[in-house]
């Protein structure tokens, strides 16, 4: 078998590695190239050096849209995880039907960004209406909150999911132990589950960081960015910047927020990988 | 084991297939069409008129054999549309702009059409659209747009179309409408609605009556910087427009086009801002009968009102791509010449598309919306034209949308909605010009 392998490897490996290079390598060379172009479709470019990156650094709405963005994934992160976490606990304990609640819980993952925005954009507007508060494309507070419940409500049952999973591999032994010695529930949790879910953990804290980050169609159907940019992630932004301008000039700026983008949620991510990574115990 | 090493074998040629098939596809289309007669690719502006474009297609290609490809942007996705489109070998051959504003962006690509037979056929040159001698783009339809009024409503109330004359008569008429709403059981107007697939009909449409007033008073047929003269009246009629109508101002941030185009067919409303490319829409079965519905122009209380007319004019320049094969040229060349000088297209044009095209051949239409503008450019009555095509650029529009929004939610002033107007035009002005 081994020796199969060896011998028919580049059948197994060319056909992947030629289309990750077809499709991502190669744009994303092409992408980076075109940050330093003004360009209105990409087989005639311009180069004009780093005038683009000069305009998206001192954008006021690129600024402002960093802010929000990260403001926002800071505050999903710890609402879905925390939500995620208790709801796996509740679903793990001896509960009758916790398998109809999974389902239940994990279903909203299961439709769209685009849908569960416009769905969530006629629920919450409704419900403004009914208390005389501004649509949500009138404030940037109630759009603020409006992602945030629509994330959360789309996000808690997949990562509930995965730390489900988590909990479900510790030992019985370690918990069944732990009571023999007298361990409150209190102590179980701090001492034993959760630093043995750490490896479900980070992935939990990986994925909800980078969708927060990146959270492009929810904002796009439930706010739009309005009121004039003022609830625009950077996702958004972008392509904004990209598509609802016209002119040459606007899609190198667009081009290159994208790029700023692609570093920032790298470097986040990695920061985040590491962080977790280190606390994380060896079963 | 012989038979496994075949199976799988097999399944990886399958998969190694199935990854590079994507690829091969796009040369083998339009297979059975005489290739040396070139194609026709259209990225057709208006979703509207697409199921008519495809049936003219499909005869265009019964009559000729040459191949004809129709494609229609999703409502507001033009340029998107456009800019992914021509980025790929097999680019629109013929696509719009939107006028001056929008050649700017496209003229490297749109070749001079002044040698061919479909300029010619144009009615005059104030139809094509020009970068310095090379004509760029040549107008397709022209439009109309005032407030579409339902008379027989207007007559429960107690009005005809006569008595509406001007600003003050307009806002005496709603307002009364609104006072005996319950009583009447419909409102003034249909909802004023700021979701982007209606705000254009304030941001851009509305906002040209302040624009061309004041071009008119300056002398200009474009600016770098708007002063703003008759943004009063603006407001007057947008206020007329948001607190006379079938719901709360408040609600109107999340209302949609269709929201207040279907309120105009139940009979919600009276009025209802749009132009003559909703014709279709509003009659027909089980909609509104031709007899009831009418135009009357926007007034704003501003110049000669008892001659204003009608706002015609276009935003439908038909571009062809120079970088396109020379047969495509030609096949779309010819297309576009057959569509406007042919019986069969000129009728589709005018009966099925209800446009009325500024060409020698063109066929009347029974649009009653185009039939008003006639009349009351007969009557001598004064038509403005859309001077919003030189607005500075699509973001100058959207902030004035935003801006409109919050003034009638109340969460903005109007002071909000000056600056996104003036400010926003020379700042816009600038970020449009600058190279």
């Amino acid at each position: 078998m081994e020796k199969a392998v060896r011998k028919y490897w580049p059948v197994f490996v060319l056909p992947t590695a030629a289309a990750f290079c077809v499709g991502f390598l190669y744009p994303f060379i092409q992408g980076l190239y075109l940050s330093f172009c003004s360009f209105i479709t990409i087989d005639r470019a311009k180069f004009n050096g780093l005038q683009n990156y000069k305009y998206a650094l001192t954008d006021a709405t690129f600024l402002h849209a960093f802010w929000f963005t990260a403001l926002f994934t800071i505050v999903v992160t710890i609402l879905i995880n925390v939500g995620a976490f208790a709801l796996a606990l509740a679903l793990t304990s001896k509960l009758k039907a916790s398998n109809l609640f999974r389902t239940i819980f994990f279903m909203p993952n299961l439709i769209g960004g685009i849908v569960l925005g416009y769905i969530w954009q006629i629920l919450l507007n409704g419900a403004l209406t009914l208390l005389e508060k501004p649509l949500l494309a009138l404030d940037e507070k109630y759009g603020f909150i409006g992602l945030l419940i629509l994330m959360c409500w789309q996000q808690i049952g997949y990562m509930m999911i995965i730390y489900i999973a988590g909990l479900q591999s510790i030992p019985d032994d370690y918990i069944e132990a732990a009571k023999i010695d007298g361990a409150t529930e209190g102590q179980i949790l701090w001492k034993i589950k959760i630093p043995n879910v750490m490896p479900s953990i980070t992935i939990c804290m990986f994925l909800s960081l980078t969708n927060g980050f990146k959270l492009f169609d929810q904002n796009l159907a439930l706010t739009g960015g309005e009121p004039a940019h003022a609830s625009e992630m950077l996702a958004l932004n972008i392509y904004s910047t990209f598509y609802a301008r016209s002119g040459p000039q606007w899609k190198g700026y667009g081009q290159a927020k994208a790029v700023l983008f692609c570093i920032l949620v790298i470097i986040i991510s990695m920061i985040q990988l590491k962080a977790t990574k280190s606390k994380e115990v060896q079963q | 084991m012989k038979l496994k090493k075949v199976l799988a074998l097999t399944m990886v040629a399958t998969m190694a297939v199935g990854a590079f098939v994507g690829c091969g596809n796009s040369k083998d289309g339009g297979d059975s069409a005489k290739s040396d007669s070139g194609k026709v690719y259209y990225l057709n502006f208006k979703p509207e008129a697409d199921d008519a474009w495809q049936a003219l297609a499909k005869e265009y290609t019964k009559e000729t054999g040459v191949d004809v490809t129709v494609v229609t942007a999703a409502s507001n996705k033009y340029e998107e549309t456009l800019m992914a489109e021509m980025s790929k070998s097999e680019a629109p051959t013929l696509f719009h702009v939107n006028g001056p504003v929008g050649l700017k962006n496209w003229k490297d690509y749109a070749m001079d059409l002044s040698d061919t037979d479909v300029y010619k056929n144009l009615n005059g040159d104030e139809y094509a659209l020009k970068d310095g001698d090379e004509v760029k783009g040549i107008a397709m339809a022209v439009e109309t747009y005032g407030i579409i009024t339902n008379t027989k409503l207007l007559k429960e109330a107690g009005y005809t179309v006569d008595d509406i004359q001007s600003f003050d008569d307009l806002k005496k008429v709603a307002e009364d409408i609104t006072a005996r709403k319950d009583e009447l059981g419909f409102a003034a107007f249909t909802s004023a609605g700021m979701d982007d697939s209606s705000d254009w009909r304030f941001k851009t449409h509305l906002s040209n009556l302040p624009i061309y007033f004041e071009y008119q008073d300056e002398n200009e047929t474009s600016t770098d910087a708007i002063k703003g003269t008759y943004l009063d009246n603006y407001k007057n009629i947008f206020d007329l427009y948001i607190n006379n109508s079938t719901c709360d101002p408040k609600e109107l941030a999340s209302k949609t086009g269709d929201d207040s185009e279907a309120e105009f067919i139940n009979g919600e409303a009276v009025f209802f801002q749009n132009g003559s490319w909703e014709y279709g829409n509003v009659v027909g079965d089980k909609k509104l009968s031709a007899d009831d519905v009418t135009m009357i122009p926007i007034y704003i209380g501003v110049g000669d009102e008892a001659n204003q007319g009608l706002c015609t004019g276009t935003e439908n320049y038909w571009c062809v791509n120079s970088a396109a094969d020379e047969k495509d040229i030609q096949a779309t060349l010819d297309f576009m010449n057959w569509c406007v000088s042919s019986d069969k297209g000129t009728t589709a044009m005018a009966d099925d598309m209800g446009f009325v095209i500024p060409f020698k051949d063109a066929k009347d239409t029974d649009n009653v919306f185009v039939q008003k503008d006639k009349e009351m450019q007969a009557a001598g009555k004064t038509t403005i034209p859309w001077d919003f095509t030189t607005i500075p650029s699509e973001q100058w529009k959207a902030d004035l949308s935003s801006a409109l929004t919050a003034y009638a939610a109340g969460t903005g002033s109007w002071d909000d909605v000056k600056t996104a107007f003036v400010d926003g035009w020379a700042k816009e002005y600038k970020a449009a010009n600058q190279e």
